[in-house]
């Protein structure tokens, strides 16, 4: 198992895409700091990035990736190796090369001008989100044999996270209202990691504070420890699951 | 203004103390004198005399002052009202109280009892006192060209309905309430029916409900004020004519809680106040012909609340900072007026160079208005799909109200 994830990881990393990917990360985050003359504003700044770029690239590359290796998984089931092991080695190697690249690209570059606990929660929201993406990136691959069809549905789920499931919410809010739906939001906000890593980070920030009622409640919430586990919890299984599902397909897949 | 009156009458105080001083007696008050107690003492004191009281504690139940004299505590000494009495009741004019420590005034809502109370009098001057614990700190009904200077006042309450406003005037004239500090209080300072007063250099923090609380008074102004953290920050309403400036407002937090409310306010001046963390630094509703210049919000929830219902509000010159919505409102109609004011986030251009923005900016955003309506919708708050709202929004505005735009935003700080 530790044989493939390295070889995985040192094919990844030696990838022009993921070297690009990095750089970009680290030129935009060091711009960002120094751009700004604040740097809680330079923060807010990355922060569109975290949640935009970093999910798009992961989802994307980890899908691409998978369907290039397909001989190369071919040539790894022949061997005598459980498909388990193969499927999750493939995704810990992936995982881990994204958060390297993140680690690298942004992690850095907030460690040096904000290195508190607003820093290390953004960093650490990252690198999950990255791993997150990348286990959905895996289900996409497992239930889809073409390769156009299977980056179309990367490209669909990573549209549907950042975009249209906050205009589900919106629209769900235009309907119901008349009801009292401050609780409700936080339980919708466990069913999409990425609006879940954006109200923490914006907690750290304390930007909430200044939101009144509504604002109050989401802190009670997020903002105590239990709130805390609980997110990274559900963070958690946003991996978990995924990789789970996808790893009991495999195993009856006809390749 | 009426600035020279105000100087006018100071001079007339400070001369009518001296005046008195010089045909007067001075009788003295303490543990080794003739008078053990300051009751006593007054009761032989004259119009114009002086009474000093030496340092120690007094529990003189409710003491009255019905004669123009001078009441001056050398070395603070402490009047203690028990937990029952009104400490001090001044009934007379040309009053001075100076320098005492007056703690635990007695509780009831029906008759205000306070730290100090001043009944239907004129130039009582009141300064350099300490009021701990009271229900009311100093209190005046019906007073005119009297002065609360330098006092320090602390009330310990929790709750809203056992505690009393700091410094509340009710029905006076000519007023100065100048370098008191106010905390714990319901409101700190409170004015209904009060003319042609000045508030200035006061602190007031941590009150449970306002820092402070206009009703119905008008002509008055306040300047260099200072109110943090207070319940729901500064109320001003019913008033016409109001000036203020240079005051601060800072982290005024809650759902209810403004830098300063303006409801029902005409003919209003704020010149350099600062607005700082805030949850709405500004609120207003049925505000008439108010003029805003120069002043600074920061880091705010919302900068500015202005309701369809204001008319004739013109903002100019301002410094808007870091705030999370600069302006919002509830309505289309828009009667007032935004003109070269610094926004910072304004994204357009100048290109004749002469520090005016080419194109108008508009400060209420399509998620703001979302967030007005639909509260919750915070939850929402830099996602995506808002920035693409408000982006769309900026360039075909439905929703938001066309008119409300500034035609020449300000592209460096106004000042």
């Amino acid at each position: 198992m530790n044989k493939i994830i390295k070889y995985v990881i040192t094919d990844i990393l030696r990838n022009k895409i993921v070297v690009i990917y990095t750089g970009f990360l680290l030129v935009a985050s060091f711009s960002v700091f120094s751009l700004e003359d604040n740097n809680s504003k330079g923060l807010l700044s990355l922060l569109n990035i975290i949640l935009i770029v970093v999910p798009l690239v992961s989802i994307i590359f980890s899908t691409i990736y998978m369907y290039n290796s397909v001989e190369f998984i071919e040539l790894l089931v022949s061997q005598p190796l459980k498909r388990r092991t193969i499927w999750l080695s493939l995704f810990m190697g992936l995982a881990c090369s994204l958060s390297i690249a993140f680690f690298i690209g942004v992690g850095i570059p907030v460690l040096i001008y904000q290195a508190n606990w607003i820093g290390f929660t953004m960093i650490l929201t990252g690198i999950i989100l990255s791993i997150i993406f990348a286990a959905i990136a895996f289900l996409a691959t497992v239930k889809m044999r073409d390769k156009a069809k299977g980056i179309g549905a990367a490209i669909m789920l990573w549209l549907y996270f950042s975009l249209l499931f906050d205009g589900l919410v919106l629209f769900l809010l235009f309907q119901f209202a008349d009801y009292p739906l401050e609780k409700p939001m936080i339980a919708l906000s466990t069913l999409n990691p990425i609006d879940l890593s954006r109200i923490l980070i914006l907690l750290q920030l304390d930007v909430s504070a200044m939101m009144g009622y509504t604002g109050a409640v989401f802190k009670d919430f997020f903002g105590t420890s239990t709130g805390l586990m609980f997110s990274f919890f559900v963070l958690l299984s946003w991996i978990l699951l995924p990789v789970w599902y996808s790893t009991r397909k495999f195993n009856s897949k006809d390749l | 203004m009426g600035g020279h009156a105000e100087v006018r009458y100071f001079f007339l105080i400070i001369c009518s103390i001296f005046n008195y001083n010089a045909s007067a007696n001075t009788i003295y008050v303490g543990a080794k004198r003739t008078h053990k107690n300051i009751r006593s003492a007054i009761i032989e004191a004259t119009n114009g005399d002086t009474i000093l009281v030496g340092s120690g504690i007094y529990n003189e139940q409710n003491l009255i002052i019905n004669k123009s004299i001078v009441l001056k505590g050398i070395g603070l000494p402490i009047l203690d009202g028990e937990r029952k009495y009104e400490i001090i009741s001044v009934k007379a004019n040309h009053v001075l109280v100076d320098g005492f420590k007056l703690i635990h005034s007695g509780i009831s809502s029906l008759e205000d009892l306070s730290g100090i109370k001043v009944y239907d009098s004129q130039y009582v001057v009141i300064r350099n006192n300490i009021l701990e614990d009271t229900f009311f700190g100093i209190y005046i009904q019906n007073g005119m060209n009297c002065i609360i200077e330098n006092n320090r006042l602390k009330a310990i309450s929790i709750e809203e309905q056992q505690s009393g406003n700091g410094i509340h005037c009710w029905k006076g004239d000519s007023l100065r309430i100048i370098g008191n500090s106010i905390s714990g209080h319901r409101d700190g300072i409170y004015f209904e029916f009060v003319k042609n007063s000045v508030i200035w250099r006061n602190i007031s923090k941590n009150n449970i409900r306002y820092g402070l609380h206009f009703m119905f008074s008008n002509d008055d102004m306040y300047v260099n004020n200072v109110f943090r953290n207070n319940g729901s920050g500064v109320s001003v309403m019913y008033s016409n004519r109001i000036k203020m400036f240079s005051n601060y407002f800072y982290e005024n937090w809650g759902d209810a809680a403004h830098g300063i409310l303006l409801k029902e306010i005409s003919d209003g001046y704020m010149e350099g106040n600062y607005f700082t963390k805030n949850t709405s630094a500004i609120f207003m509703e049925g505000a008439n012909r108010i003029h805003m210049k120069r002043n600074v919000f920061e880091n705010n929830g919302w900068a500015l609340k202005i309701q369809a219902s204001c008319v004739d509000v013109v903002l100019e010159y301002n410094n808007f900072i870091g705030n999370t919505f600069d302006v919002g409102t509830n309505g289309s109609l828009v009667l007032n007026q935004f003109k070269n004011n610094y926004w910072d986030k304004y994204e357009g251009y100048d290109l004749n160079k002469d520090k005016i923005g080419d194109i108008p900016y508009r400060p209420v955003s399509m998620y703001s208005m979302i967030v007005e309506k639909y509260p919750p919708a915070m939850i929402l708050f830099r996602s995506f799909i808002t920035t693409l709202l408000d982006k769309t929004e900026k360039i075909l505005p439905s929703l938001t109200p066309e008119n409300l735009k500034d035609s020449s935003p300000m592209m460096n700080k106004a000042f």
